[in-house]
């Protein structure tokens, strides 16, 4: 899987893995087997690359029924692929009448009709509401398990990568700056970008040694202890769910509130420099207000030193 | 006067309703009169012909050896034009439409030239390039191809020249707005160029298509300007009914109104199926959620 910012070139390079781009420069190889080499002149044509792809948008042709659209690409009959992905009932219904979720299982289905040796998804929740979103992400999690095939799959979102991904790229800029597991990304991010696609807060601040980590005196005012050594201007990534709401007159480290969003998972409060996700029951939660001073306090673990920004490549 | 203002302020308002209605009424009248204005200039002198003469003798005009043999001329001719034009023009279209390469606006621009260009000019200008004194006049006899000038091959060409750039236009149009990802994908799932175009690019096009091609064969069957001077008006072989109504119009005035009647219902029926077709197609192509459809939120 990968993530990045709109604009990082995710779309790109999947779209040149799908024979629909052309790189300037590089190898693309699958297996033994060679699709793309600038060099040698081998240009491997899209439809000779058997890839399952699927847009943003699923791109299913208006113009066919669901069994149409999943004929189109294995030349023959599958109601069994349509059967097996609970869409047998819709073989005769045309894309503009599914649900998100429908269109996403007859491109699925589609895709799997050209027996595809790796399957690339675009952006697969971009064109849907958040609601529907999580309800097709979840059902997508379930239906790769099942398939067990290689999957490249693109979002922006690091909470697709969080729910679906084995491994996960970082891309910025056309690099990809990152490569690990979800964990490790949330874990040990490389860089300042990666640590705020995570959601982390990033700050700045200068770095005092202390004892066997540091100090970090943040812009602005306030400090926070990180276990990491460090030393000079440093910026550091805190999770808004590593956060501890405190009572302001005892901390070092105070903010102000200035907005509440409630839901079933607790809290999310925005203060003016940090996110913090407090739990239902948590400490100070009930006379948590808008306008209200706070103070925060996070395990020293949990308060990781980043390499400075312009040595973003991790 | 502060009476009037202060106390009710009915006069005032009563005299303001009276002539937002009167504005309203003027306004309406106005919009009636614009149509039945416009709709009787473009009708009336289609009735005028339709009664002209009497009924009997109208139908009596359709039948004539004059009338029949112009009304093969024309289909022929025509739907030979036709063929040519949807069998060459769409790939062509295809590729203008959908490749970027140097000198593509200039293609195009060549290719509506002769939209702007007179008929009488168009008829002169192939007759020069394809006469038997033309630019290309002894190649083709060179290459043992008989002149088509006088011919119905030089009818065919001229209804080509003229009327298939309005059909290129609209298809290159038609396809430039087919959505990329469609075709893209189509390639990813193993369909060739020759497939992308038959299964994907056409069914998508095909409202354009169906529309640009019906008003090229509306220009192509009331072909006359070019048509007169480069194949000549011959009964049977080159005089079709555009060039049958002038033909006729001096001889016998009657007759040529016949004619002029039934091109006019030849092409009304044209028109009318072409729009019918066009109909059933964006129906079933459309990309929005048919009425009776769910919406994408739907609960499932």
């Amino acid at each position: 899987m990968l993530v990045g910012p709109s604009g990082s070139g995710k779309s790109s390079l999947l779209r040149t893995v799908a024979g629909l781009e052309r790189p300037s420069a590089g190898r693309i190889s699958f297996g033994s087997e060679l699709w793309w080499d600038s060099e040698r002149g081998i240009r491997l044509s899209s439809e000779r690359r058997r890839v399952g792809y699927l847009p943003q948008d699923y791109g299913l042709f208006p113009h066919l029924t669901v069994a149409g659209n999943v004929r189109f690409a294995g030349r023959r009959d599958r109601s069994d692929l349509l059967e097996q992905f609970g869409i047998g009932h819709l073989a005769r219904a045309r894309p503009r009448d599914l649900s998100g979720g429908e269109r996403q299982r007859v491109a699925l289905a589609r895709a799997l009709a050209r027996d595809p040796r790796v399957l690339l998804l675009d952006e697969p929740f971009g064109a849907l509401d958040v609601i529907t979103r999580q309800q097709v992400r979840d059902e997508l999690a379930g239906l790769l398990t099942e398939l067990q095939l290689p999957t490249l799959l693109v979002t922006h979102a690091f909470e697709d990568a969080d729910v679906l991904a084995d491994r996960v790229g970082v891309l910025d800029r056309g690099r990809l700056v990152q490569i690990g597991t979800p964990t490790e990304l949330l874990d040990c991010p490389g860089s300042a970008m990666v640590a705020a696609l995570t959601g982390a807060n990033v700050l700045e601040g200068i770095a005092v040694p202390a004892g066997q980590g540091s100090v970090v005196r943040l812009g602005g005012s306030g400090e926070l202890v990180s276990a990491t050594p460090a030393q000079g201007r440093v910026e550091i990534a805190v999770h808004p769910w590593k956060l501890e709401l405190v009572d302001p007159g005892s901390s070092r480290l105070t903010d102000t509130v200035v907005s509440l969003r409630h839901d079933r998972g607790g809290t999310l409060a925005r203060l003016t420099r940090f996110t913090v996700q407090v739990p239902p029951g948590a400490n100070g939660h009930s006379s948590l207000s808008e306008g209200s001073t706070v103070g925060l306090r996070a395990a020293p673990e949990d308060v990781r030193v980043l390499p400075a920004r312009d040595d973003g490549s991790g | 006067m502060s009476e009037a203002t202060s106390s009710s302020g009915r006069p005032q308002d009563e005299a303001g309703d009276w002539i937002s209605a009167l504005g309203r009424f003027a306004v309406a009248l106005g919009t009636v009169i614009v149509i039945a204005v416009a709709v009787a200039f473009l009708l009336l002198p289609i009735a005028a012909l339709v009664t002209y003469q009497p009924l009997h003798d109208l139908i009596h005009g359709f039948g004539t050896k004059f009338a029949t043999d112009a009304i093969l001329v024309s289909l022929r001719t025509n739907a030979i034009a036709f063929v040519l034009m949807i069998v060459l023009g769409t790939p062509f279209a295809y590729v203008v439409g959908r490749r970027r390469f140097r000198g593509r606006s200039i293609v195009v621009t060549l290719v509506e030239l002769p939209l702007v260009m007179p008929p009488a000019v168009a008829g002169l200008a192939l007759l020069v390039a394809f006469g038997p004194l033309g630019l290309f006049g002894g190649t083709l006899s060179a290459l043992g191809i008989p002149n088509p000038v006088f011919r119905q091959g030089a009818v065919v060409m001229a209804i080509l020249f003229v009327a298939s750039p309005f059909y290129l236009r609209g298809a290159i149009a038609a396809f430039e707005a087919i959505d990329d990802t469609l075709l893209d994908v189509a390639g990813t799932l193993g369909a060739g160029s020759l497939r992308r175009l038959l299964y994907v690019a056409i069914p998508l096009a095909g409202g354009g298509l169906g529309a640009a091609s019906a008003v090229a064969f509306a220009r192509g069957i009331g072909e006359f300007g070019a048509t007169i001077l480069f194949a000549g008006s011959f009964q049977g072989t080159t005089e079709t009914l555009p060039l049958a109504v002038y033909g006729e119009f001096d001889a016998n005035l009657d007759q040529a109104i016949a004619i002029g009647v039934l091109l006019i219902a030849v092409s009304a029926a044209i028109l009318l199926a072409s729009k019918l077709l066009a109909r059933l197609w964006t129906s079933s192509t459309s990309t929005s959620p048919s009425p009776a459809g769910r919406s994408i939120y739907a609960p499932r």
